[in-house]
C-alpha cells in the first residue's frame, strides 16, 4: 500500500509537470487548431530565461525569494515575447493556408529556436540552481514527496483555476471562446481576431514559462533540446484529455503520468511510453475527440 | 530543372573544394570523423582538437619524410546513416587513415566501407565488444577499453569491494548504457552469492525518474549500477539521495564527467564511476594538456586523452612504415610500442589496446578521485 | 515587366527601427549574455545586440519593400484568389515545349549523374532518392487521401529490419527481402488503420505519432528479437548476379537500382492517382461525408490509403538497411517523420514533381550546407518557416486534371 502512494504521488508530479506545458498547448490549438510544435521550446526559452536571469542576479547577493520572483518574471515577459513574436513571424502569414502549411512551418520554428539556442549558450546539458525551497515541514515525508513536488503540484492546481475563471469571466476571455467557436463570426461581432490570437499565444507561452522554471529548478538541470520530449507528452496528454479542453489538458496530463509511474512501478519502465501511447489509442478509439473534447457534428 | 540545381551546387562545391587538392597533392590525409555538430558535439570535437595538436607538431618538426600531415575533419553527427557518407566521402578524398568515429553505432555502419577500401580506423571512443571481438574489422583499432571489459571492472568492484549482495541494473535503453549493462547483467547472474534485484530501462529525457527509483528502493537493492549518460544519472542520483536512499550508485565512463558532479551538486558525494585512468602525472599527458590550454584557451574535453593516444600510435605508424601503405602500417600498431599519455602500449590482434586504461573513480568534495 | 513604383516613407523606416529594437529586446538575454552556470560567471556580449539591431533593421526594410512590390504587382490582389498554381515554378513546369526538354535534361542527367561524380555525391543522391521514393509514398497518405500521418518512419523502420532480420536468421537476400519487406510494411499499414478508422485530423496525427514511437520502442527494448539498441551489422549491400561487387561499384549499382525505383514509384503513383481508388482518395480528402454519401467504401479507401502508403515505406527501408549496412532504432525516430512530411507539405500536397524537388532541396541542403557545422540545422529550420510563409501551397501545386467538352473545360476543382 505504502509502495501504492509513493507511484501515485511520483504520477501526480509527472502529471503536473506534463499538464504545465499542455494547458499551452490545447489553448492554442483551441483557438487556431493548429499543432504548435515550437510551444516546447517555448517552455526551455522561458526555463533558459530564468537560468540566465538567475545567473545574472545571483551576482548582486539577492535573497532566494526575490531571486525567484526576479527570474520567474523575466521568463514569463521574454517567453511570452517569444511566443507573440512566432506567432506573428511564422503563423500570422499563414492564415487561410492549406491545413498542413502552418504544421511545417511550426516544425521549422522548433528547429530553428533550438539551434539558436545552442548556438547562443551550449549545446551541453547545465545545471540549474534550486529557486525552490526546501521546506523543513516535509522531512519527514522526503520519501513520498518533496518540496518541488509539492509545489509543482499546488502550482498546477492554481494556474488551471486562474485559468479557467480567466476564460470563463474576463472579456478577453469571452473573446477567445468566441473566436475558438467561429473566427468569422467572431470578427463580425467586433472582435479583433489577430489580436485575440496574439493575446492566446501570449498567455500559453507566459504558463509555458512558469513551467519552465518550475520543471527546470525540479529536474536540477537544462539543455536546448528538452522542449522537444516534453512537447510530444504534453501534446499527447492534450490530445488524451479532449485537445481545446483546458480541464481535460489536466486531466489527460494526470491520467498520463499515472499510467506511466503504475506501468513503471508494477510492469517495467521498459515499455512505459508503450502503455502510455496504447492507452492513448484505446481512449480514443471508445472516446474519438478525447475524454472531455466534444464531439462536433458535421453538416455537408 | 530537377537536377539542375543539384549540378550547380556540385560544381560550386567542387570548385572550392579543388584548389585545396591541388595543393595538397603530396600531403598525407588523416581523416577525422565524429560528432562535431549537434547535442553530441562536445563528444567529438576534442577528438579534432588532439589530432590537430599531434599533427601540427609533427608537421612543424618538417613533417613524415617531408610529406605534411593534412587533417580532413568530416561529421558525422553520431549517425549511422551520415557516417556511411562521411566515410566514402573521405575514401573519395584519398584518405588512407582514420581518426574516429565516435559513437559505436556510427563506426559500426561505415567500418564495412572503410575495410574495403583497405583503410586503417582508430577510434577513441567506440567502446562496443563486438568491433573488435567479433573479428569482422581487421582495420579498426581503438584505444579504449570495451563495454566488456568496463562491465567487469564495475561489477567485480561493487560485488568485491562494495560488499553488495542484491544488486539493481539500470540503463538508458541507449546504444552504450544498455550494451553495458547487458554484460553487467550476464555477469551478476554468472556470480552465485549475489542477486539481480532489478534490471530496468530508463526513458531518456523524461522529466521525473521518482517511479523507478521507488522500485529501487522496493527491489532492496543494496548497490545500483548504471549504464548510460549523466544527464539521466544524475536525476537519478538526485532523486535517490532526496528520498534518503544511501546506497552506493556505480556507473560508467559516461558518467565520469566533471558537468555531472556540477549538476547533481552535493548529492553527487559519493558516487563512483568508471573512466579511463588519470593521465595528469604522465609527462606526456600533461604536455598534451598544457598544449591544448596554450592552443585553444581550455581544458580538453571527452575522450581527449584516449584521441591524443589514437593519434600518437598512428602518426608513429605512419612514420615507421614511412607512409600510409596499409600493410606496413598494420604491422607497426601491432607490433611495436609508442609513448602515450596511457604509457608505452600497442594493440592487439583484435585491435584493442595492450595495458590497463581503466580506472575507478569516487567524487569526493567535488572531485572525481582516482581509487583504484 | 515594367519595374512597380516602390519606395520608403519616414514612417516605414520608423516601423523598421521599431522592428529592430523589438528583436534586440527578444535575442538580449541570450546573445548579450552568456552565462556559466557552474562557475558562477557571466559574460557580456554587447556587440551581438549591434549586430541584431542592424541585421533585423535592414531585413524589415527589405521586407517593406517586397511587400509593396508584391502588392504593386498583384494589383492588391492576395495569393487566394489566384489560380492554383500561380507561383514561377509553376508555370514553368507547365509551359508547352518547357517540360519535355526539362524532363530529357533531366533524365540524362540522372542517367550519367554516377559517371561524372564521385562515389561520395552518388552516395547522397543515394539517399535523396530513398527520400523521393519516401515522400511519394506518404504523399498518398497525406497528399492524396488527407490523412495526417506521424509515425510514417514506422514502416521504414519495419521495412529495415525485414531485410535484416530474414537475413540474420535465414539467409534471404536483397530481392526477395524487398518484396517481403514491402508486404510486411502493408501488413502494418493495415494493422494501424483499423483502430483510426474513426478518428479524424489531428486525433489521428496523434496516434500514427503514438504507432511510431511504439515501434521504435519495441525494436530498442525486446533485444532477442531485434538485437535492441547496438543494432544490426554487415547487413549485405544487393549483389548484381552473383557478382562481387567493389565498393565503388555497388554503390553505382545501388544508384541505377534507386533511380529505376523511384522511376517505378512514380509510374504507380501516378497511375493510380488517376485511378477510380485515386478518386475515391481526393473525394476523401476534400469532405469525408460527402465522399461516404457518393457511395465510396470509407474503410477500404482509407485502409488501401494506408497500406499503399506503407508499402513505399518498406521498400525503402530495405534499401536503406542494404545501403548503410547497419541498422539500429536511433535512425527511426519522430524527426524522421517530420522530414518526409516536410518534403510532401513542402513540394505541394499531392503534387508529384513537387515532391521530388523538395526531396532533393531537404536533403542536399542540409548535406551541402555541412561546412556551416551548427549554423546548418539553424538554416534548415528559417528555409522550412520562409518557405511556407512565401509558398504556403508548397512548391508546385498539384493541377487538377481537366476535362474538355466541346470547346468548355471543365475542371474538376471542388466547387
Amino acid at each position: 500500500m505504502e509502495y501504492f502512494v509513493e507511484l501515485f504521488f511520483s504520477g501526480l508530479t509527472r502529471g503536473a509537470i506534463y499538464a504545465l506545458i499542455a494547458l499551452g498547448y490545447t489553448m492554442v490549438y483551441g483557438i487556431i487548431g493548429l499543432i504548435n510544435f515550437a510551444h516546447g521550446e517555448i517552455y526551455m526559452i522561458g526555463a533558459f530565461t530564468a537560468l540566465i536571469a538567475a545567473t545574472v542576479l545571483s551576482l548582486f547577493n539577492l535573497p532566494l525569494p526575490a531571486l525567484l520572483f526576479l527570474s520567474l518574471a523575466a521568463a514569463v515577459i521574454w517567453a511570452s515575447a517569444y511566443g507573440y513574436t512566432i506567432e506573428r513571424v511564422a503563423y500570422r502569414p499563414l492564415r487561410g493556408a492549406p491545413r498542413l502549411s502552418p504544421l511545417i512551418s511550426a516544425i521549422g520554428m522548433s528547429i530553428f529556436l533550438q539551434n539558436y539556442v545552442l548556438l547562443a549558450q551550449t549545446p551541453d546539458f547545465i545545471p540549474f540552481p534550486a529557486l525552490i525551497p526546501e521546506f523543513a515541514a516535509l522531512e519527514p515525508y522526503a520519501g513520498v514527496v518533496g518540496s518541488s513536488d509539492l509545489v509543482i503540484l499546488l502550482s498546477t492546481a492554481l494556474i488551471m483555476l486562474l485559468l479557467s475563471l480567466f476564460i470563463k469571466f474576463t472579456r478577453t476571455g469571452k473573446a477567445m471562446r468566441a473566436t475558438a467557436q467561429d473566427r468569422t463570426m467572431a470578427a463580425l461581432v467586433g472582435i479583433n481576431v489577430n489580436r485575440i490570437i496574439a493575446a492566446t499565444f501570449v498567455v500559453g507561452s507566459a504558463l509555458a514559462a512558469v513551467g519552465g522554471l518550475l520543471i527546470a529548478s525540479h529536474v536540477g538541470q537544462i539543455n536546448c533540446f528538452i522542449g522537444f520530449i516534453a512537447g510530444i507528452k504534453a501534446f499527447t496528454a492534450a490530445v488524451l484529455g479532449g485537445i481545446g479542453s483546458i480541464p481535460g489538458a489536466v486531466l489527460g496530463s494526470l491520467i498520463l503520468g499515472l499510467t506511466e509511474s503504475f506501468a513503471t512501478g508494477y510492469v517495467s519502465s521498459d515499455y512505459e511510453d508503450v502503455f502510455a501511447f496504447s492507452l492513448l489509442v484505446l481512449i480514443l478509439i471508445f472516446r474519438p475527440a478525447g475524454l472531455l473534447g466534444k464531439t462536433s457534428t458535421e453538416k455537408v | 530543372m530537377t537536377f539542375r540545381s543539384t549540378f550547380l551546387v556540385t560544381a560550386l562545391s567542387l570548385a572550392l573544394a579543388l584548389p585545396a587538392c591541388l595543393a595538397a597533392a603530396e600531403n598525407i590525409k588523416i581523416g577525422v570523423a565524429g560528432a562535431h555538430s549537434g547535442d553530441l558535439a562536445s563528444y567529438g570535437l576534442p577528438t579534432v582538437k588532439a589530432a590537430e595538436l599531434v599533427a601540427g607538431d609533427i608537421n612543424a618538426r618538417g613533417g613524415i619524410n617531408g610529406r605534411q600531415l593534412e587533417l580532413l575533419i568530416e561529421d558525422d553527427a553520431c549517425k549511422p546513416e551520415i557516417a556511411t557518407n562521411t566515410a566514402t566521402k573521405l575514401i573519395s578524398m584519398g584518405v588512407k587513415v582514420v581518426i574516429g568515429h565516435i559513437c559505436s553505432g556510427a563506426t559500426k555502419a561505415a567500418l564495412p566501407i572503410y575495410k574495403e577500401a583497405g583503410v586503417i580506423v582508430i577510434s577513441p571512443s567506440a567502446t562496443n565488444t563486438e568491433l573488435t571481438l567479433s573479428g569482422d574489422y581487421p582495420n579498426f583499432y581503438r584505444t579504449i577499453f570495451s563495454d566488456n571489459v568496463q562491465a567487469r571492472t564495475i561489477v567485480d568492484f561493487t560485488i568485491n569491494d562494495l560488499a553488495a549482495k542484491k544488486i539493481a541494473i539500470l540503463h538508458d535503453k541507449g546504444d552504450y548504457g544498455k550494451g553495458l549493462a547487458e554484460f553487467a547483467k550476464t555477469y551478476v547472474e554468472e556470480d552465485e552469492s549475489v542477486e539481480l534485484a532489478l534490471y530496468e530501462g530508463v526513458t531518456p529525457g523524461a522529466v521525473d525518474y521518482s517511479a523507478v527509483v521507488q522500485k529501487i528502493k522496493r527491489s532492496g537493492a543494496d548497490a545500483v549500477i548504471y549504464g548510460g549518460y549523466h544527464p539521466e544519472a544524475s536525476k537519478i542520483v538526485t532523486q535517490m539521495r532526496r528520498k534518503k536512499m544511501t546506497i552506493p550508485f556505480v556507473s560508467d565512463d559516461g558518467v565520469k564527467d566533471d558537468t555531472f558532479i556540477k549538476i547533481a551538486g552535493e548529492y553527487a558525494e559519493g558516487v563512483y564511476a568508471t573512466g579511463p585512468i588519470d593521465v595528469t602525472a604522465n609527462p606526456i599527458g600533461k604536455a598534451a594538456r598544457e598544449a591544448h590550454r596554450r592552443e585553444y584557451g581550455s581544458e580538453p574535453g571527452a575522450f581527449f586523452d584516449n584521441a591524443y593516444t589514437a593519434a600518437l600510435a598512428l602518426t608513429n605508424a605512419l612514420i615507421k612504415a614511412g607512409g600510409t601503405e596499409s600493410e606496413a602500417v598494420a604491422r607497426v600498431l601491432r607490433t611495436e610500442d609508442v609513448a602515450t599519455p596511457f604509457g608505452a602500449l600497442h594493440f592487439d590482434d583484435q585491435g584493442d589496446t595492450t595495458g590497463a586504461t581503466l580506472a575507478i573513480y569516487r567524487v569526493v568534495n567535488g572531485r572525481y578521485v582516482p581509487i583504484r | 515587366m515594367a519595374a512597380p513604383n516602390v519606395r520608403l516613407t519616414w514612417g516605414d523606416t520608423g516601423r523598421a527601427l521599431l522592428t529592430s529594437l523589438w528583436f534586440v529586446f527578444l535575442t538580449f538575454p541570450f546573445l548579450a549574455v552568456k552565462i556559466n552556470p557552474a562557475e558562477q560567471t557571466v559574460l557580456w556580449r554587447w556587440p551581438n545586440l549591434i549586430h541584431v539591431a542592424v541585421t533585423t533593421f535592414l531585413l524589415s526594410l527589405a521586407a517593406c519593400l517586397y511587400r509593396q512590390y508584391r502588392e504593386a504587382r498583384l494589383d492588391r490582389k492576395t495569393e487566394d484568389d489566384l489560380p492554383v498554381g500561380h507561383n514561377p515554378l509553376h508555370l514553368l513546369w507547365t509551359r508547352p515545349g518547357v517540360r519535355l526538354p526539362l524532363l530529357a535534361g533531366a533524365s540524362a542527367i540522372a542517367l550519367v549523374f554516377p559517371l561524372l561524380f564521385s562515389t561520395y555525391q552518388t552516395n547522397i543522391m543515394i539517399t535523396a532518392l530513398l527520400y523521393v521514393m519516401l515522400g511519394l509514398g506518404l504523399n498518398i497518405v497525406v497528399g492524396v487521401a488527407g490523412l495526417l500521418d506521424l509515425g510514417y518512419v514506422a514502416f521504414y523502420a519495419v521495412g529495415a529490419y525485414s531485410y535484416a532480420l530474414l537475413n540474420l536468421h535465414f539467409g534471404i537476400g536483397f530481392w526477395t527481402a524487398l518484396p517481403l519487406g514491402a508486404l510486411l510494411a502493408a501488413l502494418f499499414g493495415i494493422l494501424l488503420g483499423f483502430p483510426v478508422l474513426r478518428l479524424r485530423g489531428d486525433y489521428l496525427a496523434i496516434v500514427t505519432l503514438g504507432f511510431g514511437e511504439i515501434i521504435r520502442l519495441i525494436l530498442e527494448n525486446w533485444n532477442d528479437f531485434s538485437h535492441g539498441p547496438s543494432g544490426i551489422a554487415n547487413i549485405p549491400r544487393p549483389g548484381f548476379f552473383g557478382l562481387d561487387l567493389s565498393l565503388e561499384g555497388s554503390i553505382t549499382y545501388l544508384y541505377y537500382l534507386m533511380l529505376g525505383l523511384v522511376l517505378f514509384t512514380v509510374f504507380v503513383v501516378n497511375r493510380l492517382q488517376n485511378s477510380r481508388i485515386g478518386r475515391a482518395w481526393f473525394a476523401l480528402r476534400e469532405d469525408e461525408i460527402a465522399c461516404q454519401a457518393m457511395g465510396i467504401d470509407k474503410t477500404r479507401t482509407k485502409l488501401t490509403a494506408f497500406a499503399l502508403g506503407a508499402t513505399w515505406a518498406g521498400m525503402a527501408g530495405v534499401i536503406f538497411a542494404a545501403k548503410t549496412t547497419f541498422i539500429n532504432p536511433a535512425s527511426f525516430t519522430f524527426l524522421e517523420s517530420a522530414i518526409i512530411l516536410c518534403i510532401v507539405v513542402l513540394g505541394g500536397m499531392g503534387s508529384i514533381i513537387g515532391v521530388i524537388l523538395a526531396a532533393l532541396l531537404l536533403i542536399l541542403l542540409p548535406e551541402y550546407l555541412r561546412p556551416l557545422a551548427d549554423y546548418r540545422m539553424l538554416a534548415f529550420g528559417t528555409v522550412l518557416v520562409a518557405m511556407m510563409v512565401f509558398r504556403p501551397r508548397g512548391l508546385i501545386s498539384p493541377v487538377r486534371r481537366t476535362y474538355t467538352v466541346r470547346g468548355r473545360t471543365i475542371s474538376d476543382e471542388p466547387a
